[in-house]
């Protein structure tokens, strides 16, 4: 049996990680190589980043923090953010990520799906999605749906027939984001979770919501997510990694417990 | 030195990146003479057997790694390394290297778990070994430690003396194999922290013909 993951994600700008993060010694680290060590050696299963880097031009600082984010841990680590082709991909990848997470590009052109996997392999290609609940109309079967740029824009497509689409195509996994729970703390958006981890055969990553250790143990078991991603009740050192993985495993939930 | 094969099959960056944080040389390379030199050879790779077997055959490097084997060269193989050394891969009906007789097979549809829930294919993420047959590859290595895996096939050596290790996903397959001067692991020993550094640790310092 495979072990539930706990995947703390990182969004960085220019190299640095926008919410530095506040551990239990009051110490504020912006360093994203520095933070993913931090998290590899607390037992992180896997690590996220989200390169928010808003100049293209820019974006060769990615590749060098990735870089060097390889040469000091040795578990997986995905990138997503702005990797709008096979050429973004290959150059996330060949400076040392696991996998490569799409998500507005995506949904724009979905052939990226298919153009990914094709050349790299499905493990490698995470497809993102931001959903909103919206109540149910005729496009809209399940009452959620997709929406890209933060949030901000609706694309009028049924959250349940993208991620299946998306795993046709040719994508290993689903980041799976709801926005209406994003930033809350007040737990993951347990019925999305389910309806789209059952309706794919790909493993799906439950996100947003998370703030307290029960809200990963009850989308992990309910929401039959195969990994959870932490951000903020990690960041500011509410709690760790460890605590978290100590919790769930007290549940009888399957966690990674050495590392 | 270490010679990591480079044959066209996924990042072997990662795998050179564990071994030189051990502290080992290594290089990644498709040159044959500088296989031949080397004191062991990691078989690393990702993807599919076909396209594996068919670069290795352009660069002529299934007889060098068939060669090395023979002449007692430490060897170790990892993910599709791992399947590549069999006979026989059922993925594109590929004929392989034969260092290790047998077959590498899918895993069957509809695996289901302990509550009756389907199982995920592939098989991606952390998972446990259990040592049937101690090696050297494995010492240290505690029960509970697990290992990072992402594979659709297993291999299936004819001989059930092969098998070092075995992991339990819906079927109990084999995931450290050992033959002689060669060791194999079907998960990534390079991404899966202390335990699979530990490991690599153990090969790069494994001498086969104590």
């Amino acid at each position: 049996m495979l072990s539930k993951r706990i995947i703390p994600c990182l969004d960085v700008r220019d190299g640095k990680t926008t919410k530095g993060i506040r551990f239990q010694e009051n110490v504020d680290i912006g360093d994203p190589v520095d933070m993913a060590r931090f998290y590899y050696e607390q037992g992180a299963d896997e690590i996220v980043f989200y390169d928010i880097t808003a100049s293209h031009e820019r974006r060769n600082i990615m590749i060098d923090v990735v870089r060097r984010v390889a040469e000091t841990i040795f578990i997986p680590f995905s990138v997503g953010g702005g990797i709008r082709g096979v050429a973004d991909m290959r150059a996330v990848l060949m400076a040392g990520a696991e996998k490569i997470s799409v998500n507005s590009a995506a949904v724009r052109e979905p052939e990226i799906i298919a153009r990914g996997a094709e050349a790299f392999g499905c493990q490698c290609i995470v497809l993102g999605m931001d959903v909103k609940h919206v109540g149910v109309r005729p496009e809209i079967p399940s009452g959620y749906e997709v929406v890209i740029d933060g949030g901000r824009t609706a694309m009028g497509i049924d959250a349940l027939a993208w991620a299946r689409r998306a795993q046709e195509l040719g994508a290993g996994e689903i980041c799976l984001n709801s926005i209406d729970a994003d930033g809350t703390r007040g737990g993951y958006e347990l019925n999305l979770t389910a309806l789209v981890s059952e309706h794919v055969t790909i493993p799906v990553i439950a996100s947003g919501g998370a703030g307290k250790p029960e809200h990963l143990r009850d989308v992990l078991t309910e929401g039959r997510a195969d990994a959870a991603l932490i951000a903020s009740m990690v960041h500011y050192g509410n709690f760790t990694i460890s605590e978290i993985k100590a919790y769930l495993h007290g549940c009888g939930i399957r966690v990674r417990k050495t590392w | 030195m270490i010679a990591i094969i480079d044959y066209n099959a996924g990042n072997l960056a990662s795998v050179a990146r564990a071994v030189a944080h051990l502290g080992f040389a290594c290089t990644v390379t498709a040159d044959a003479g500088t296989i031949r030199a080397a004191e062991r050879i990691i078989f690393p790779g990702v993807g599919a057997a076909g396209a594996a077997m068919d670069s290795l055959k352009r660069a002529g490097l299934d007889a060098v790694l068939v060669e090395q084997f023979a002449a007692g060269k430490p060897m170790l193989g990892i993910c599709l390394g791992t399947q590549v050394i069999m006979g026989r891969s059922e993925e594109n009906d590929t004929r392989c290297l034969g260092i290790v007789a047998g077959r590498v097979t899918a895993f069957p549809v509809r695996l289901r778990d302990a509550d009756d829930r389907p199982l995920k294919i592939p098989h991606m993420g952390w998972n446990r070994i259990r040592v049937c047959v101690p090696h050297p590859l494995t010492a240290g290595i505690d029960s509970q430690d697990e290992f990072y895996f992402v594979h659709s096939y297993y291999p299936v050596p004819d001989e059930a003396a092969r098998v070092m290790a075995t992991t339990d996903y819906g079927i109990r397959f084999a995931s450290v194999l050992g033959w002689r001067n060669l060791a194999a692991t079907q998960f990534h020993l390079e991404k899966s922290g202390r335990p699979g550094l530990r490991m690599l640790a153990n090969f790069c310092a494994w001498n086969p013909a104590v």
